[in-house]
């Protein structure tokens, strides 16, 4: 059951790495226009980040 | 802009209305009011485009405004169908970049985005994701060490996997759970049960006795019970949330739109814009033909028409001449006038419609949500099955640590997880259904009341009718004065003389070419062809006969004047609505300020027996007072200033988005559009709101039936509590989203 000892700190460190990428997307406001966010991907020139 | 609206900043809740924004610094002028300083001395402006209809709108307006002199970035927002503009103060404008947009086909109205900042921000909301996220984050952890558990891991093994599941869980509820502890904690200071007091409990209750049993090296652990239920009641109050903040923008923008100015002439007769709110008792206002009156006062000079139908119901312009009183909301059609601002702050009309409005408000007893009312009875029984479980296994068995994971396990079991869902869920989809009908739902509360209303007053002049006059009575189509009276119409912009000249196009009439036609605003129209001299106006203006109904004369030389006459035209389904209200079973009444025979005849019209002319704001009160007292539960539907306390009193109450701004924010429902079957739609999608609650809610109790007993057994492990609670769940909210019958279609 050694394994555990990796395996549980490894799964834990990946949800914990997919949390703090949502609070941050969340902090970086970028769920304030969903629908324009999904149509900028098609523009053809060099789109920036909101700032 | 479609949206009349009267000259008060008015907040969208309707116990808020009438507030002043006195933070508001002296206006510069016009529209660069509007603007704010950004970063490096650039200016910023939000602007309202409802012409943004998709993406190649989004990349046309950033590509072509942003190469416009001046302008230093764009943001489009596809969702709120806004722009967000930066430019260099000394290059361009406001107006500039309005002007740029409406080049580009888009109308552009620029607001107040300090006044949707509170919306805009959404602390709230992402407050709520923030725990959301992290409920779930946790859950789906804790449900994996869980998984290893179930599956059979012993000793040593099953303690360290119990102990990190508490270390994960124990600070994710502390975080996750803070609104329903603050919520539960505030409901049992003020002696009352609500949804979260069950709900708290069960949470803190599972922490604690798994927490416990962990300490002890026991098999049963309920953090994964807890969490889940945290992570799907989150959801509930999330979706409930986004309800609430989709209609208040709405609601807030509508009252972004119409903040306004006026023209204030100065003692040295300077000009100068303020706004609205802040003319001064005194003050000498200019008000242009097509422009709202801004400010209660009296006529100093000028003459014109007026439409007051927004402000006293009348659906007929009246002429004003100096000495006149008016009010602010009254629409001036023909003629300048410079207006005396007389009353200000507590003296004027609105300000005594506000506090009827706020009278009312206060006289309405306190609605009870769904959700509370199935609380009430629903957290005492749970906790009372929950304490009996305790009382009867320590009696049984003496073992009090096996009692208390009963117990606990029976709290987590019935928890109103599916309650908390049920309801948001069912909110959530009739508010979506309502929106793509093109109506604005301000909370859920207001769907639940709009589901037990009986009885459907209407307001006439702009809610059954559309306000616009319509030809009634006239000479034969061939009568040789038809291409007169075109010519002589088409030169007005008053109402009655564009209905004239919309009658004659629709009859096929070829205008005959006048020379100069003179418009003397109250008055009429003159013109000279061949030395005879046509006048085309009031009975006065041309020496006929006054009629009872309104009416254009023309008379030509000294012949005799000929009558045109009119009526108000209905809204093209207001007959079609009524008939159908009342096969619904409805009672249809129509209470009305307009004088007895316009009334009668749009009762005639739709077939409202139950009608009512002549009332002033406060006879309108005390006709749904009268209406509420025989037991009845009122859906108000009106526009006007005057129907405001009303809309504010009534059981439910809906406004078309042309209304009145007082009326809009007493409303709990605006509809746009300019058909009336937005309210029929309405209220079928509150009833079948109603039926799907209550569906979840008797969903919710056979899943308690079932899993009680099981509970009260012992038998609940923390795996069947885990399916239990995500099961009923997933059933309620999908009840809640199933195809939703047919509830008509929206203008589209």
């Amino acid at each position: 059951m050694t394994i555990l000892a990796i395996l549980i700190p490894a799964s834990l460190t990946l949800g914990l790495i997919g949390l703090v990428a949502f609070l941050w997307t969340l902090r970086a406001r970028q769920y304030e226009d969903l629908e324009g966010d999904a149509a900028r991907i098609l523009f053809d020139e060099q789109d920036k980040p909101r700032e | 802009m479609a949206a009349a609206s009267v000259a008060t900043d008015t907040a969208s809740k309707p116990g808020g209305c009438f507030k002043r924004r006195a933070e508001t610094p002296a206006a510069p002028d016009g529209d660069e009011r509007w603007a704010h300083p950004a970063a490096a001395g650039r200016r910023a402006v939000d602007l309202m485009v409802p012409g943004i209809s998709c993406a190649g709108c989004m990349a046309k307006i950033e590509r072509s405004l942003g190469a416009e002199p001046g302008i230093a970035a764009v943001r489009v927002n596809l969702s709120l169908r806004r722009a967000h503009v930066e430019f260099d103060p000394a290059e361009s404008s406001v107006a500039a970049v309005t002007d740029a947009l409406g080049r580009l086909g888009y109308e552009a109205k620029p607001f107040d985005a300090a006044a949707l900042a509170e919306i805009d921000r959404d602390s709230r909301g992402r407050d709520l994701l923030a725990r959301l996220g992290v409920a779930g984050f946790a859950a789906m952890n804790v449900m994996l060490l869980s998984v290893s558990v179930w599956s059979g891991a012993e000793a040593a093994t099953r303690d360290l996997l119990h102990w990190v599941s508490a270390l994960i869980a124990i600070p994710a509820i502390a975080y996750a759970g803070r609104p329903f502890f603050a919520s539960a904690l505030s409901a049992l200071r003020a002696r009352r049960l609500n949804m979260d007091v069950p709900i708290s409990l069960a949470v803190l209750l599972a922490a604690g006795t798994s927490l416990y049993e962990v300490s002890q090296s026991g098999t049963h652990a309920y953090f994964d019970a807890g969490l889940g239920l945290l992570f799907f009641l989150l959801l509930g109050r999330y979706l409930d949330h986004r309800t609430r903040a989709a209609a208040r923008s709405a609601a807030a923008e509508l009252t972004a739109l119409s903040a306004r100015s006026a023209t204030v002439i100065g003692a040295d007769g300077t000009r100068s814009t303020v706004a609205a709110d802040a003319i001064a008792p005194g003050a000498l206002v200019e008000v242009a033909p097509g422009e709202r009156i801004p400010a209660d006062g009296v006529v100093e000079s000028g003459t014109s028409d007026l439409d007051r139908s927004l402000v006293t119901g009348e659906s007929m312009p009246e002429p004003v001449g100096p000495e006149a009183p008016v009010h602010a909301g009254m629409l001036n059609l023909s003629g300048l006038l410079r207006i005396r601002a007389s009353a200000t702050g507590e003296d004027t009309l609105l300000a005594e419609i506000a506090r009827m409005i706020e009278a009312a408000e206060t006289g309405k007893t306190r609605y009870d949500r769904w959700a509370d009312q199935a609380a009430r009875i629903y957290a005492p029984g749970v906790h009372l099955v929950a304490l009996a479980a305790f009382v009867g296994w320590v009696w049984a068995t003496g073992d009090i640590r096996h009692s208390i994971a009963i117990a606990s396990a029976v709290l987590i079991i019935t928890c109103p997880c599916a309650l908390g869902l049920a309801v948001p869920a069912v909110h959530a989809a009739a508010g979506g259904r309502l929106f793509r009908a093109g109506i604005f739902l301000k909370d859920g509360a207001a769907l639940e009341r709009l589901a037990a209303v009986d009885t459907v007053v209407f307001d006439k002049t702009g809610t059954l009718t559309d306000g616009r006059p319509r030809l009634a009575d006239a000479p034969e189509p061939d009568d040789t004065a038809w291409p007169i009276a075109a010519a002589m119409a088409a030169a007005s912009r008053h109402p009655l003389a564009r209905a004239l000249a919309e009658a004659a196009e629709a009859r096929g009439v070829v205008p005959v070419t006048l020379g100069e036609i003179r418009e003397t605003p109250g008055a009429g129209l003159e013109a000279w062809a061949g030395g005879i001299r046509i006048r085309l106006g009031s009975a006065a203006w041309t020496g006929a006969e006054p009629l009872p109904d309104t009416a254009v004369h023309l008379r030509i030389g000294d012949g005799t004047p000929l009558a045109f006459t009119f009526t108000e035209g209905l809204r093209e389904d207001a007959p079609e609505l009524c008939s159908d209200l009342r096969r619904m079973g409805f009672r249809v009444v129509l209470l009305s300020g307009d004088g007895c025979k316009p009334v009668a005849r749009v009762a005639g019209a739709t077939g409202i027996p139950d009608h009512r002319s002549g009332l002033t704001p406060r006879d309108k009160l005390d006709a749904l007072d009268r209406l509420r007292a025989e037991g009845s539960r009122v859906l108000m539907v009106g526009d006007g200033i005057n129907d405001a306390p009303a809309l504010a009193a009534a059981h439910a109450s809906m406004s078309p988005v042309s209304a009145a701004e007082v009326s809009r924010a007493a409303a709990d429902l605006v509809f746009t559009g300019s058909r009336l079957a937005p309210v029929a739609i309405a209220i079928r999608t509150a009833r079948t709101a109603r039926h799907r609650a209550m569906q979840n809610f008797a969903l919710a109790a056979l899943y308690n039936a079932c899993a009680i007993p099981l509970a009260l057994a012992g038998m609940v492990t923390p795996l069947v509590a885990a399916l239990a609670m995500s099961g009923s769940s997933i059933i309620v909210t999908l009840n809640a989203v199933r195809r939703w019958g047919d509830t008509g279609r929206g203008p589209t």
